[in-house]
């Protein structure tokens, strides 16, 4: 089976209608960063508390803020998060503007919560929010006074146990009827009443909580936008050694554009930009890199056979002879990152969002940024250094030795 | 390229061989391989559940105490000498960034002094530098390669100390080290699995735990103002007061007259312990550094009868008499409860903070969510890596059966590779996995449609193949070497999840150039020897 064989589409004659799309993106993009006061970042970058907490169902995010609002005086952000796996799991965010505040608001936070959602009147520890250490204490003497006494060993194994159970995606940490418990290894009715004895069952489960001081955030952020522009810079500088400094100027240049694009459009739908971000964003001009080095791969090798022809037309060539490499290879990737997309989770989120914009922005932009870039400087050149430099630089390393092995094997 | 095709397959099996083993090692049971695989595959706190808390070591704090110390020294080699002088004081950096600016400012001294006070400085403060401000005044700054010890030093120290009051409290497999690698860094990762609530943790480290043994001078007194009354409102020189930390009942508040100089303090304290004592108390041991033991034996001796009290963080935990001289093995007596002793003991060995701490980030995935994202990573990989499968084998035939083992070859290389680093596996380092299945897959693309392009020009099965993989080669290396150059500015450049990114992603890459050209080309060879002639290829 073959999609594309000897196709011959004239890709750069209609460079300038996929610019000036490009500039569109990118300058609402942009425009929507500057309206917006900036860009949105995450916790890690922002500083500040996140805490994820799951409800049996959706509560009312202004009973949430209200109740916070209470208790903490900065901005407090509550949101819901939507998606197949992430029913009821609700985020609040609430600023932090010192360091000292840290161990404060997450405190803060939790006595929220467990006066609104919980029962702190009964006295009694709440399942839902009791770690595995604590079930296995506060147990040990119930347990023994309703005569089903338990070697330490034998608790810790059921704490274990329990914990394993509830924590397991099934219940994501939250159950709502102690029954649900049952099928525990190693659960018998004697432990079922003695636990529902001891504990009450709230309506939330608490599942992260991020906090990050401001000071730390500001550094985390410089660090991984410098060490982004060191690793460009990098790049740059080996594709300008490889093939000529213009390339190396074009490849960085797309990488750079993917990467506005994808955060302009992280603007636009109201993204945070995180950690997890920056890493897809990684990811994504590692990808674009490795699309434009393939095209300008071919492009070095079809400027070697055919010197009197237009660079122009070089690369049309180039483009149309990888056009089904490009396409099987974006159109694969495309499939794992709408997959992540889909089932990976709200974790996982805001990454692969990062890499579906990006594999589609990458992929043109080898062909309609990366290219016209060497293609304009080429022609000025040209045209004012009557004659201009040779085109291609292709040395190809060791081409004679790579091409020995396979005549002898003939 | 056919030659050496039996040397090539053996390689390429004792390598799979290695990673294998370096991923299951030797399983002896179905539950043996799940083991092995969970040890050896580590999973980051974001992927498994647990918190890690990144504190910040605050250095000036150090660099003051040094400061007080010597200024203490200073004026007792003054009097010892006889020099007057006016005043002895160091500034008070606030933060970490500004410790550096420690001075200590000497006023006062007659001029005809000046000779000596420079030799006692040169002679017996070789840390510090001093200078003349004008006939009379002087200051004294610390040099800068000491400086830079000292702070060294108290991340150490910090980070000795704080591991061992974590492992007191039995987290398994907690991890405390140095965070950040610049040298003007002063921060400490500690990361602890399974732990959804760091609070009993935070308690223990504690912000400011300063443990001092130290004379007591006068008390109890039953208020502040009652000893400030005692003695005019003004303390006597090197003196402070503190409170008695309350307990459960008692009668009050106390408060005692102690010594600002301490006999020892906390770095000098070795272990401690609690135990029965007589007539049913309860007692702690405890045991000294040599140094620290020497000082107490000859200030023990010298102050039988008197009171010493263990001062934690700016608080009397508890006072006791001197029996008898102590040295390097103390104990003290008539504790009311085995709680009471167990408390103490624990005060005395969680040593003492050489500087406070900030807590600059903590974060906790309990384990619901962290199962929760390893479940919705599987089902989304394997939806994924399906979709590409099937692909692969429809568009390539035949062939696609080798991209696909080698992209299954990659994966396990990669793991294996990650196994033998004992690098842990985190959210970024998967999108640095993610990335390379791409490549990898671009890789096989990149050589398939070579071979076509060869096969479509007329060339024979043979010479498409290797015509293929060698017009490919170069392209390969160009892309791989291009993200290695940039894994590499990151990994320098970069911090915590930035350098687990790059990690994953070079360590897959070479995986890659492995799996996707020398492997696969070994197969290619491997189906078309002997049979020299072959007219169709299933690509």
């Amino acid at each position: 089976m073959e999609l594309f064989k000897n196709t011959n589409f004239d890709f750069l004659g209609k460079k300038w209608l996929f610019i000036i799309a490009s500039v569109v993106l990118s300058v609402s993009g942009l425009t929507s960063i500057l309206v917006k006061g900036g860009l949105k970042y995450g916790i890690d970058f922002r500083g500040g508390a996140l805490m994820t907490v799951q409800f049996t169902s959706t509560p009312p995010l202004d009973k949430i803020r209200q109740a916070m609002s209470r208790k903490i005086k900065n901005e407090i952000t509550v949101q819901n998060f939507t998606g197949a796996n992430a029913q009821g799991q609700v985020e609040i965010g609430t600023e932090l503007l010192e360091e000292k505040q840290l161990n404060a608001n997450r405190q803060a936070m939790e006595e929220v919560l467990r006066e609104t959602f919980g029962q702190p009147a009964s006295g009694k520890p709440d399942f839902n929010n009791t770690s595995k250490e604590q079930i296995a204490a506060r147990l040990r003497d119930p347990l023994a006074r309703n005569n089903v006494p338990m070697s330490d060993q034998q608790l810790q194994q059921l704490a274990g146990a329990i914990a394993d159970y509830v924590n397991s995606p099934r219940y994501s940490g939250l159950i709502t009827d102690f029954n649900q418990l049952s099928g525990v290894p190693g659960m018998n009715s004697g432990v079922l009443d003695t636990i529902r004895q001891t504990f009450y069952l709230s309506q939330y489960h608490v599942m992260s909580v991020e906090m990050v001081g401001p000071k730390v955030g500001a550094e985390l952020r410089q660090k991984a936008v410098l060490a982004t522009l060191y690793a460009l810079g990098g790049m740059l500088v080996y594709i300008a050694f490889r093939f000529e400094w213009i390339y190396g100027l074009g490849a960085v240049i797309a990488c750079f554009h993917d990467t506005i694009i994808t955060i302009g459009l992280f603007s636009i739908f109201n993204k945070e930009i995180s950690m997890t971000v920056i890493a897809a964003l990684l990811t994504l001009v590692g990808y674009s890199m490795n699309d434009t080095i393939v095209i300008f791969d071919r492009i070095r090798e079809n400027l070697k056979f055919s010197r009197r022809e237009s660079l122009e037309s070089i690369m049309n060539k180039a483009v149309n002879q990888t056009l089904s490499r490009t396409i099987m290879t974006s159109g694969l990737t495309f499939l794992t990152v709408i997959a992540l997309f889909i089932w990976g989770g709200p974790v996982l989120h805001s990454f692969s969002f990062a890499l579906v914009c990006g594999i589609i922005v990458g992929t043109y932009s080898s062909v309609f940024v990366a290219s016209p870039i060497v293609l304009f400087w080429r022609n000025y050149a040209d045209k004012r250094g009557k004659g201009g430099p040779a085109p291609a630089v292709a040395s190809r390393p060791a081409e004679s030795a790579r091409k020995s092995p396979a005549r002898a094997a003939r | 390229m056919r030659k050496n095709l039996t040397s090539r397959t053996v390689f390429i099996a004792v390598i799979l061989l290695i990673c294998v083993f370096g991923i299951i090692g030797f399983p002896g049971s179905p539950s043996a391989l799940v083991r092995n695989v969970k040890n050896n595959i580590r999973l980051g706190l974001d992927l498994r559940g647990g918190s890690y808390l990144i504190l910040e070591v605050q250095v000036q704090d150090a660099v003051k105490t040094v400061a007080q110390q010597d200024i203490e020294r200073l004026k007792e080699d003054f009097r010892k000498q006889n020099i007057h002088y006016a005043s002895i004081d160091a500034n008070d950096p606030q933060t970490v960034e500004t410790a550096n600016t420690i001075q200590i400012d000497v006023k006062g001294i007659p001029s005809a002094e000046a000779n000596s006070v420079r030799s006692i400085v040169s002679d017996r403060y070789g840390e510090w530098i001093l200078t003349a401000v004008n006939s009379s005044d002087y200051y004294l700054r610390m040099k800068p390669t000491e400086l830079d010890q000292l702070k060294r030093d108290t991340v150490d120290r910090s980070i000795q100390t704080i591991s061992n009051r974590i492992n007191t409290i039995g987290v398994t497999e907690p991890s405390v080290q140095q965070y950040g690698s610049s040298s003007d860094k002063y921060q400490i990762l500690v990361q602890l699995p399974g732990v959804d609530d760091p609070q009993q943790v935070k308690d223990m480290i504690g912000t400011v735990a300063n443990l001092q043994i130290t004379a007591v001078k006068e008390g109890p007194f039953a208020s502040k103002d009652a000893a400030l009354s005692q003695h005019g409102g003004i303390l006597p020189v090197n003196t402070i007061l503190y409170k008695l930390l309350p307990r459960g009942g008692s009668e009050g508040e106390q408060w005692f007259l102690v010594s600002r100089l301490p006999v020892v303090t906390g770095h000098e304290m070795r272990n401690a312990s609690s135990g029965p004592g007589d007539l049913r108390r309860w007692d702690t041991n405890f045991t000294l550094s040599p140094d620290g033991g020497r000082r107490f034996a000859t200030f023990t001796e010298a102050n039988i009868g008197n009171k010493l009290a263990v001062v934690l963080d700016k608080q009397i935990v508890s006072v006791a008499t001197i029996e008898a001289r102590i040295e390097d093995r103390g104990r003290i007596t008539g504790l009311g409860s085995q709680e009471e002793a167990m408390e103490l003991a624990q005060f005395l060995k969680s040593g003492s903070l050489p500087a406070g701490v900030v807590y600059a980030q903590e974060n906790s995935i309990g384990p619901s969510l962290g199962a929760d994202s390893i479940h919705a990573g599987l089902v989304a990989g394997i939806a994924g890596l399906t979709a590409v499968v099937f692909v692969m084998l429809v568009y390539y035939k035949r062939s696609g059966v080798n991209a696909v083992l080698a992209l299954v070859l990659n994966t396990v290389v990669l793991m294996a590779a990650l196994s033998y680093f004992h690098a842990v596996l985190t959210l970024p380092g998967i999108a640095g996995v993610i990335l390379t299945v791409g490549m990898a897959v671009d890789s096989n693309v990149l050589i398939f449609e070579r071979i076509r392009e060869e096969l479509r020009a007329g060339k024979t099965v043979i010479a498409a193949v290797d015509n293929g993989f060698s017009k490919a080669w170069w392209t390969i290396v160009d892309t791989h070497v291009t993200t290695v150059v940039s894994c590499a500015f990151l990994f320098l450049f970069g911090e915590g999840p930035v350098r687990g990114f790059a990690v994953t992603l070079v360590i897959g890459l070479i995986a890659n150039v492995f799996t996707a050209v020398f492997i696969s080309k070994t197969i290619f060879d491997y189906e078309l020897s002997g049979r020299r002639g072959m007219q169709e290829l299933s690509i």
